[in-house]
């Protein structure tokens, strides 16, 4: 994926008010299947994810024993036994040492000590009976993002693409589909704040998926978009990112995702470290709003009231939509509210900022 | 269309065009490319002194930030105070509506010629 087509801005304004395409094959995916993968994900992950539904998608984190963030991962049910695990490229490595880990410490352990299964992919059908493993299918699998108000109109004149029922399709729900023949999963997700889909495709098929896409769309404003209008985009939606966000260092409820953690389970890796964690002078990740054009960027440091350095931007851009700069940051709990009267040290001035509620940009339909 | 090869440039990717001892000044391109989108520009005021080789002003794009070389000592003696609420032009006509700054003075830091400057960018200017 690279940085930008042809124009960041440009890309940026397609998503929010036609379409934009992403290859975002870049990202790792992990088949956890077998009778235990519920079972287990529920103990490696931590919401509850034995509660989802078959057809349903759920944003979960991957804590490390103390309770710190590994990373932020989509799962979804593809099957009664059998989810699909989409986890940041960069974080590919980290995440399945944590599930190989897991999986010889898991109250389910003994079924996933297995080799793993090679083959043909198939998203709803478990093809290798009830053998329970875990496969980095990244590999295989490619994983294209079609964003924006048109999204939906787009996949339905695309040629090729065959997918019932999208129109009633909720928002983290999937369904299967195909393309030529080939298995597609189209899933109602996204990281621009816009309605959109995900498709999840053989790689074989990629590139032709793309380029059907790309003819159907672009009667309709759809252009491909790179790498710095997903950032702007996601930011302006609030959406964190790993690595300037969330980390190790950071506890759920810091970042806002205490909701993601299902306390309540019996056992799951960071349970204990999160439960001895004493959090109320954790730093809060907060959104900033500025005047003028001038932003802060990861880095900058957060001036409290008196002029003295209270925290640091996390990510920082001037918001495309909203035309003043934006920001994200760790900041003291006193500090944390809405209407708090903050500066960003934009190298060497002082740039007032309010604490805002995030996201700074919310779709209206 | 500029004549390109009528400009001079400079190792910081901007462009000077001479009219008698005014220099019209802006940044190539190639630079523009490179930063990517403008979205704000923090120019010297009007009136005010910059010395070649010194930094005078900053270029920010959606993805960073570029520093602004002054290429000429002198006065400064008008801004394209149009880049204020639009730098687009940064990119869309970067020798022409995305001019920066003119100043008045001789005394510049070392100059290509066009050959230069793209030898300089491996062609890719």
């Amino acid at each position: 994926m690279p940085v930008r087509y042809t124009s960041d801005l440009a890309e940026h304004r397609a998503v929010r008010e036609a379409a934009g395409l992403f290859d975002i094959s870049h990202m790792a995916e992990f088949l956890v299947a077998g009778v235990p993968a519920g079972a287990f994900l529920d103990y490696a992950l931590a919401g509850r994810l034995s509660a989802l539904p078959v057809g349903k998608a759920k944003y979960s984190l991957v804590l490390a024993d103390d309770g710190g963030i590994v990373d932020d991962v989509i799962v979804y049910r593809t099957g009664e036994d059998r989810f699909l695990v989409i986890a940041n490229a960069g974080n590919r490595d980290a995440v399945a040492a944590a599930f190989a880990e897991r999986a010889g410490r898991a109250p389910v352990a003994a079924a996933f000590l297995e080799a793993p299964a090679t083959g043909v992919v198939s998203f709803a059908h478990v093809d290798g009976g009830d053998r329970a493993r875990i496969e980095d299918v990244t590999d295989q699998l490619a994983l294209i993002a079609v964003q924006g108000p048109a999204a939906e109109q787009i996949l339905g004149e695309t040629a090729g693409l065959a997918a019932s029922g999208l129109p009633d399709l909720g928002y983290y729900a999937w369904r299967e589909g195909t393309f030529d023949r080939a298995p597609v999963l189209v899933a109602r997700t996204g990281y621009t704040g816009e309605d959109g889909f995900e498709l999840m495709i053989p790689n074989a098929q990629a590139e032709a998926l793309w380029d059907a896409l790309l003819a159907a769309g672009r009667p309709r404003g759809l252009v491909p978009a790179g790498l710095a209008a997903r950032d702007t985009l996601r930011l302006e939606a609030g959406m964190p990112l790993y690595g300037h966000e969330l980390s190790r260092e950071i506890a759920p409820a810091q970042a806002g995702l205490g909701r993601v953690v299902a306390m309540a389970k019996d056992d799951f890796v960071g349970k204990a470290g999160l439960t001895a964690r004493d959090l109320p002078d954790a730093p809060m990740l907060v959104g900033l709003s500025a005047e003028g054009r001038r932003a802060g960027r990861a880095g900058y440091p957060v001036l409290g009231p008196d002029g003295a350095p209270v925290g640091e931007i996390t990510s920082g851009a001037l918001s495309p939509t909203l035309g003043h700069p934006i920001a994200m940051a760790f900041v003291p709990p006193a500090l944390a509210a809405p209407g708090t009267a903050l500066a960003i040290d934009v190298r060497g001035t002082a740039v007032p900022a309010t604490v805002t509620s995030l996201p700074f940009y919310r779709r209206t339909k | 269309m500029t004549d390109l090869t009528s400009l001079s440039y400079t190792e910081e990717h901007e462009w000077i065009s001479r009219d008698g001892e005014i220099a019209t000044v802006g940044i190539t391109d190639y630079a523009a490319d490179k930063l990517g989108d403008v979205v704000y520009v923090d120019l010297p005021a009007a009136g005010s002194t910059v010395t070649a080789g010194e930094v005078c002003g900053e270029i920010e794009s959606t993805k960073s930030v570029g520093e602004l070389y002054a290429p000429v000592t002198g006065e400064v003696v008008e801004v394209n105070t149009a880049l204020d609420d639009d730098p687009s032009a940064i990119n869309t006509d970067a020798f022409g509506d995305g001019w920066l700054l003119k100043i008045r003075g001789t005394e510049t830091v070392p100059l290509l010629d066009r050959a230069g400057y793209e030898a300089l960018t491996d062609g890719a200017a």
